[in-house]
C-alpha cells in the first residue's frame, strides 16, 4: 500500500468514528486529536479500526508515538 | 346502630354539650318546646334554661347574639328554624360573623355554628320551601355543609365545633325521618364523598337531593348504566378535585341541586369542571335544579317543581345518550 | 390484568412517540424485556416492561404521542391467558333503543371537521383522545347527539386503523433530537441548580501505580481487549462508594433512598453537541474486562439514539471524565434525582512532592466530588475522595 491508500484508510476509519469529519480538511501534519474531538474510547476505536482493517498489532507502547496523520501512515506503512 | 336523621342531630347536640360547658343551644323554640323538629327534646329539663336558651321571634337579635357570644369565647350553637328565617339575620352572619376574623386584624374569631332547616318537598309552601345554600357558599368567612346522610348527620356538628371560624349547617327537612345503621360517622368538612360509585356517569349533589340520585342510579343501573353519585357534603369550600377526579373518569355529568337553576351551585359546579377539566368531558353536563317558580303548596305541584329521580333519569340518559 | 404505562425515563420526560411495539398480543414478556420502542427527548428507548406475563392488548399505536403514566398494554397474567381475550367494550356504548329519542339521531354523518363552514360537533374529551392516539377526525363518524363525535366513536376509530399495518414511524431527525437533547439537559441542570444546594471538593490523585498496572495488563492483551483508564476509575469511584452509601441513591419528596446496587451514570458526549449519562450497571460486582466491553457498547449505542429505558432511569451517581479534553478540574453539576456527581480531569506529569520530600514530576489526576449538601456534608465528601485515593493507589485490587 502507498502513502495515498493508507492515508485514505486511516481517513475512512476516522469517519466511522466522527462522521462529520472531512478528509480535506485535515492537517497530516498536525496533531489529529487537536482537529478532531477524539475521547480516548474514540481513539481506541479508531485504532481497533485500523488493526481490523490492516491486520496491524499497535502495542499501547506504541500510542504515544501515534499523533498526526502522518505519524500513523508512517508507523503502518512499516508495518502493512 | 340504627337510627333516623333527627335522632343523629340530637345525638350530636347532646354529645357537644355534655362535652364542652362552653356549648350551648339557643334559638325560637328549642327549650320548653323541644325544638320545632324535636332534636332538642328534653335538653331544656337536663341542661337548663341558662344553656338551652329560648330566643324570641327575633332573628337578628339571637342570632347577633350568638356571634357576640362566640366572641366573647362561648361555643353557640344557633338554631334557625328554617333558612327563610335566617334572612332576616344575613347581617349577623354575612356582615358580621364572616368577617370579625378579617375586620379585627385577626384578634377575633368567631366559633358560632348556624344550623338551620332547608328545602321543600314537606308542603310547608313557598316562603318556608326554600334552598338558600348558595346564598351563604358565596361568602368567605363561613363554611358551608350539607349533612346528606344520618351518619354525617351524627358526624358534621362535633366536626364544626372543631372550627374557629363560623359554619353552617344546612339539614335538609326531607331527611330528618330518614333512618340508616351508623358505625362510623366521625368525619371531616373537607371532602365530598363518594356515595356510589360507577363508571358511566357522574351525578353529583348533595343535602336533600342525595336520595333522589341514588334511587335514580339504582334505577339506571337496571338498564345497564353505571352511575357515580358524589356527594359534595361541604359547599364552601367546594371539594373541587373531587369532583373533575370524578368527571375524569366517567367523562359525563349531572348535577342535581333543589336552589332555583339561576346563580346555583349547580352552576358553580359546573363552571368548575369547565375550567378543571373541559377536555375530560363527553357530553355537555346537565343541571336538574327546581323549577323557576315559588314553590307550590300542592302537592302534586311542589313535586313537579322539585328535582326528582325521573328527572335525573331522564338528564343522565341525555349525557350518556342512551 | 395490569396494566403497562409509559414510564418516566427521567426528570426532564413527560411523554413519548411510539415507535414500534417490539411485542405482540399473545406474546409471554418477562420482566426486563423490551417491549416497545418509544422516541423521547433524549434518543429512541427500547422501554422494558417490569413485570412477568402475556401482552393481551395493545391500545398505544405506533405513531402515537403517550404522556407519561398512560396505559400502553394490558397484560394478563400466564394462567389468564389461557382464555380467549375478548376486546374490552368501550364503557359506554350508544346503548341501541333506536325509537326512543329520534330527534337527537344523527340524519346523516358527517364526515368532515367543518360542513358548509359549520365546526363539527366533537367532545372535548373525543378531541383530546383523538390527538393522544393520532386519530384524524375527519373520518370518524359521529354517533352522538346532533351527530358529536364521543369517546366511544374515537375509540372505534382507533380500534379499526390498528388493525391494517401502519406506515413505518419515523425517529425523529438528528437536529430535532440535538434541539430536544438540549432543551431536556436546560431543564434537568436549571432545576437541579434551582434545588440541590452543592458543595464541591477537589483532591489530586497520584497515579503512577495504576498507570504501570494497566500498562502492564494491556501488554499482555490484544488491541481490542485493552482497558481504559477510565474505566479504572470508574471502579475505583464504585468501590470507594462501598463505604458511603449516603452519595449513592435518590432524593425524592425531600426523603434520601440509598440504592442497593452502584450504576453509575457515565456522562457521554454526542458528536452533534449535547450529553447523556445513561447506567453502566452494577460497576462493583464487574472485573474491568466486562466494564471495558459494556462500556464501549454503551457509548456506540448512547451515539446511535438506541438506549434501553432502565439505563436512562438507573443511574444512581454520575461519573463525567473530561481528562481527553485536558482540563485539570471540574466542577459538575449534580443529574437530579441523584445526589452527587464525581469528576476527573487529565491524567498528566505534574510537580509533586513524594513521600520522602522530594520534588519529582507524577502523572496525577483532579478528582473532584459535586454532592448534595441536603444528604451529606463536606466530612463524608472529603472521606469519599480520601477513599478513592487509596483504590487508584492499589489498581490491582480493583
Amino acid at each position: 500500500m502507498d502513502d495515498a491508500e493508507l492515508r485514505s484508510a486511516v481517513i475512512a476509519e476516522l469517519r466511522t468514528i466522527a462522521p462529520e469529519v472531512d478528509g480535506d480538511e485535515i492537517r497530516d501534519d498536525r496533531p489529529l486529536r487537536r482537529q478532531v474531538d477524539l475521547d480516548s474510547l474514540d481513539w481506541l476505536n479508531f485504532l481497533i479500526g485500523l488493526h481490523q482493517r490492516l491486520a496491524v498489532e499497535i502495542p499501547e507502547a506504541d500510542y504515544a508515538q501515534l499523533v498526526t496523520v502522518d505519524d500513523l501512515v508512517g508507523y503502518l506503512k512499516a508495518r502493512v | 346502630m340504627r337510627m333516623s336523621y333527627r335522632e343523629a342531630v340530637r345525638a350530636a347536640l347532646h354529645e357537644a354539650l355534655v362535652a364542652d360547658p362552653r356549648v350551648f343551644l339557643m334559638g325560637e323554640d328549642v327549650g320548653r318546646y323541644g325544638g320545632s323538629y324535636a332534636m332538642s327534646k328534653g335538653f331544656y329539663d337536663e341542661f337548663g334554661p341558662d344553656r338551652i336558651r329560648d330566643a324570641p321571634l327575633s332573628e337578628l337579635g339571637f342570632v347577633g347574639a350568638g356571634v357576640g357570644a362566640a366572641m366573647g369565647g362561648m361555643r353557640p350553637i344557633v338554631e334557625v328554624m328554617t333558612v327563610n328565617f335566617s334572612l332576616l339575620a344575613l347581617d349577623q352572619i354575612v356582615n358580621m360573623a364572616a368577617l370579625y376574623r378579617h375586620m379585627s386584624g385577626g384578634q377575633f374569631s368567631v366559633p358560632v355554628v348556624f344550623r338551620m332547616a332547608t328545602g321543600a318537598g314537606r308542603q310547608l309552601a313557598a316562603q318556608h320551601s326554600h334552598s338558600f345554600e348558595n346564598w351563604y357558599a358565596h361568602v368567605p368567612g363561613l363554611r358551608v355543609v350539607a349533612p346528606g346522610t344520618v351518619a354525617d348527620a351524627r358526624g358534621m356538628l362535633p366536626a364544626a365545633l372543631t372550627y374557629s371560624d363560623p359554619v353552617v349547617i344546612f339539614e335538609h327537612v326531607g331527611l330528618f325521618n330518614a333512618e340508616d345503621d351508623v358505625e362510623e360517622w366521625r368525619c371531616d368538612l373537607e371532602r365530598a364523598a363518594i356515595r356510589r360509585p360507577g363508571t358511566d356517569v357522574s351525578i353529583i349533589t348533595y343535602g336533600g337531593s342525595l336520595p333522589k340520585a341514588l334511587s335514580a342510579a339504582a334505577s339506571l343501573a337496571d338498564e345497564g348504566i353505571d352511575a357515580e353519585v358524589v356527594d359534595l357534603r361541604v359547599l364552601r369550600p367546594l371539594d373541587r378535585a373531587a369532583i373533575a377526579d370524578t368527571v375524569r373518569r366517567t367523562h359525563r355529568v349531572v348535577v342535581v341541586d333543589e336552589g332555583w337553576r339561576t346563580g346555583s351551585l349547580a352552576g358553580e359546579v359546573v363552571a368548575g369542571i369547565a375550567e378543571d377539566c373541559l377536555y375530560d368531558l363527553d357530553a355537555p353536563p346537565r343541571r336538574v335544579c327546581s323549577e323557576e317558580v315559588p314553590v307550590p303548596y300542592a302537592k302534586h305541584l311542589e313535586d313537579a317543581a322539585l328535582p326528582q329521580s325521573d328527572k335525573i333519569v331522564a338528564a343522565v340518559k341525555e349525557v350518556t345518550h342512551a | 390484568m395490569r396494566e403497562f404505562t409509559l414510564p418516566s425515563m427521567g426528570a426532564d420526560m413527560d411523554q413519548g412517540r411510539l415507535i414500534e411495539w417490539l411485542v405482540a398480543p399473545g406474546d409471554q414478556v418477562h420482566k426486563g424485556q423490551a417491549v416497545a420502542v418509544v422516541d423521547t427527548a433524549k434518543a429512541a428507548i427500547e422501554v422494558e416492561i417490569w413485570f412477568d406475563g402475556v401482552v393481551a392488548e395493545l391500545q398505544a399505536v405506533p405513531g402515537q404521542m403517550i404522556p407519561v403514566g398512560q396505559i400502553m398494554a394490558t397484560i394478563v397474567a400466564s394462567e389468564e391467558a389461557t382464555l380467549p381475550v375478548a376486546p374490552p367494550e368501550p364503557v359506554v356504548q350508544a346503548r341501541a333503543v333506536p325509537s326512543e329519542r329520534p330527534a337527537l339521531r344523527p340524519v346523516a354523518s358527517a364526515s368532515h371537521v367543518e360542513i358548509g363552514g359549520v365546526r363539527r360537533r366533537v367532545s372535548p374529551a373525543a378531541r383530546k383522545l383523538a390527538d393522544e392516539r393520532g386519530v384524524d377526525l375527519a373520518g370518524v363518524s359521529g354517533t352522538g347527539p346532533l351527530g358529536a363525535v364521543t369517546l366511544s366513536d374515537v375509540e372505534r376509530a382507533a380500534a379499526e386503523r390498528a388493525s391494517v399495518p401502519a406506515p413505518p414511524v419515523e425517529a425523529a431527525t438528528a437536529a430535532e433530537r440535538q434541539a430536544l437533547v438540549r432543551q431536556a439537559i436546560a431543564s434537568a441542570m436549571s432545576r437541579s441548580k434551582r434545588e440541590i444546594p452543592h458543595y464541591y471538593l477537589s483532591e489530586t490523585i497520584p497515579m503512577a501505580r495504576a498507570i504501570d498496572w494497566l500498562a502492564a495488563e494491556n501488554a499482555g492483551r490484544s488491541i481490542s481487549e485493552r482497558v481504559l483508564m477510565a474505566v479504572v476509575q470508574l471502579k475505583a469511584v464504585a468501590r470507594a462508594l462501598d463505604g458511603f452509601p449516603q452519595l449513592n441513591g435518590f432524593f425524592v419528596d425531600g426523603v434520601f433512598q440509598p440504592a442497593p446496587t452502584v450504576h453509575i451514570g457515565v456522562a457521554i458526549a454526542l458528536r452533534q453537541g449535547g450529553l447523556l449519562a445513561p447506567a453502566l450497571h452494577d460497576v462493583a460486582a464487574k472485573d474491568l474486562s466486562q466494564l471495558m466491553r459494556e462500556l464501549a457498547d454503551l457509548v456506540a449505542r448512547t451515539r446511535a439514539a438506541s438506549l434501553r429505558s432502565s439505563e436512562l432511569t438507573d443511574p444512581t451517581i454520575t461519573v463525567t471524565n473530561l481528562g481527553d479534553q485536558g482540563v485539570e478540574t471540574v466542577f459538575g453539576i449534580i443529574s437530579p434525582p441523584q445526589v452527587a456527581l464525581v469528576g476527573f480531569g487529565r491524567v498528566a506529569p505534574r510537580p509533586w512532592v513524594t513521600e520522602d520530600g522530594t520534588l519529582a514530576a507524577v502523572p496525577t489526576v483532579t478528582a473532584s466530588l459535586s454532592a448534595d449538601h441536603r444528604v451529606t456534608d463536606g466530612h463524608t465528601g472529603a472521606m469519599f475522595l480520601a477513599s478513592l485515593y487509596d483504590w487508584l493507589q492499589r489498581p490491582e485490587d480493583l
